[in-house]
């Protein structure tokens, strides 16, 4: 599975963490729609510990397209949410 | 993911839509860079064509994001002068200080600490801004790297899918390989948009800290009027040069006026000598007549100045 971190570049990760990725990203979800910033940074932070630590960096003339796109380690909640709408933050 | 693509960006608006519940974030995020990708994939008719124009674009944007990182460092530079002038500005203050503190001026010392203390506040702030100018630029830097290997990449199997294959053929490997990099160029695009938002704050607030600097309020000598202890300073120490002046010039008619006296005892000319240096302030008026040449020039440029 190949996860992009936003920012920063993409990982290579085994399958077997993706329960654990689900279960933070469920935390990261849950976070924005209770409108808790201090519980989304502490979420989205464990979640890109996790995808670093587990992950294997791809080189950089790779084209392959990630499977998972996350934001990046700065990112405040409304550009998260930004990032989710069509218009969003994301050009093109 | 490889269904929702084929469907396209409707597709894949409806199918965010409706799992959005039990997705998550990274899904959703994910998702709406692959229907950006989509939308422009839908556009082109023949999709050997889609190679060509996706590489123009992918051009533009090295250019894009290697002008956001001279951006960037622009203002990391005017960040930086502004610390070196506040700086500057802070030691003089301090060495104000010290000297008001030797001529046993407290109210002027602290006067100037004061101002001291402003300088250094705003100097912390543009430290915290020249570390966040500092990271913008080292990520858009390392974006430009990875987007430039991920183009020479491309340009490559772009050659080769157009050398090799049908139109028919081509299609799968031009989804793959315009997915990969649409996906690079939206998360480019993304960070020269965070960074150009960012350095269009910090330019808002250097511009506030150079018009503080322009007002006077953190002054030094070099705001000439503006700076009263500078000027306080430097009647003080003028009035004490004024006083060494005096107590020289003093002692040196105290030395002379014996030997005059002297003289005078041993001639006829007493009655001459005393009422020439007992009258010296009675006669100041008449100073002007008796000391021109030394005095004249000086005085219209005082004047000026």
């Amino acid at each position: 599975m190949i996860v992009r971190i936003s920012g920063e570049g993409q990982f290579s990760i085994d399958d077997a963490a993706t329960a654990e990725l689900n279960r933070l990203d469920s935390e990261l979800e849950a976070a924005v729609n209770r409108n808790d910033e201090a519980a989304f940074t502490a979420a989205l932070h464990g979640l890109l510990d996790q995808v670093r630590a587990r992950g294997s960096a791809l080189a950089a003339d790779t084209l392959e397209p990630s499977d998972l796109i996350l934001p990046p380690e700065d990112a405040s909640m409304d550009e998260v949410r930004e990032m989710l709408t069509e218009e969003g933050l994301i050009p093109g | 993911m490889i269904s929702a693509r084929s469907r396209g960006l409707m597709a894949a608006k409806m199918s965010m839509k409706g799992t959005a519940a039990r997705m998550g974030v990274m899904k959703r995020v994910s998702l709406v860079f692959k229907a950006k990708a989509n939308k422009a994939l839908d556009k082109m008719e023949d999709p050997r064509e889609t190679l060509d124009y996706s590489y123009q674009r992918q051009l533009e944007l090295l250019t894009k994001v290697r002008r956001g990182v001279a951006d960037v460092a622009t203002s990391r530079k005017r960040v930086e002068l502004q610390m070196n002038q506040l700086q500057q500005q802070s030691n003089k203050l301090e060495d104000q200080a010290r000297k008001a503190l030797g001529m046993g001026r407290e109210d002027l010392a602290r006067g100037a600490l004061e101002r001291k203390a402003s300088a250094q506040g705003q100097l912390n702030d543009l430290q915290v801004q020249y570390a966040q100018l500092q990271g913008e630029e080292e990520k858009l830097t390392v974006a430009s790297q990875r987007l430039q290997a991920k183009v020479d990449a491309f340009r490559t199997r772009k050659e080769t899918i157009k050398a090799t294959y049908t139109a028919a053929e081509a299609q799968t490997r031009i989804n793959e390989a315009f997915t990969g990099i649409s996906e690079e160029m939206g998360d480019v695009g993304m960070a020269i948009q965070r960074a150009e938002d960012k350095t269009a704050q910090m330019q808002a607030r250097a511009g506030a800290i150079d018009e503080l600097m322009a007002s006077g309020a953190l002054d030094d000598a070099v705001g000439g009027q503006r700076d009263d202890i500078q000027s306080e300073l430097d009647m003080m120490s003028a009035s004490s040069d004024v006083e060494n002046e005096l107590s020289r010039l003093k002692g040196e008619i105290t030395a002379a006026a014996p030997k005059q006296l002297e003289g005078g005892a041993n001639g006829n000319s007493q009655g001459a000598q005393a009422p020439q240096a007992g009258a010296q302030a009675p006669q100041g008026p008449a100073q002007p007549a008796s000391i021109p040449a030394a005095d004249r020039p000086a005085e219209p440029q005082d004047g000026e100045g």
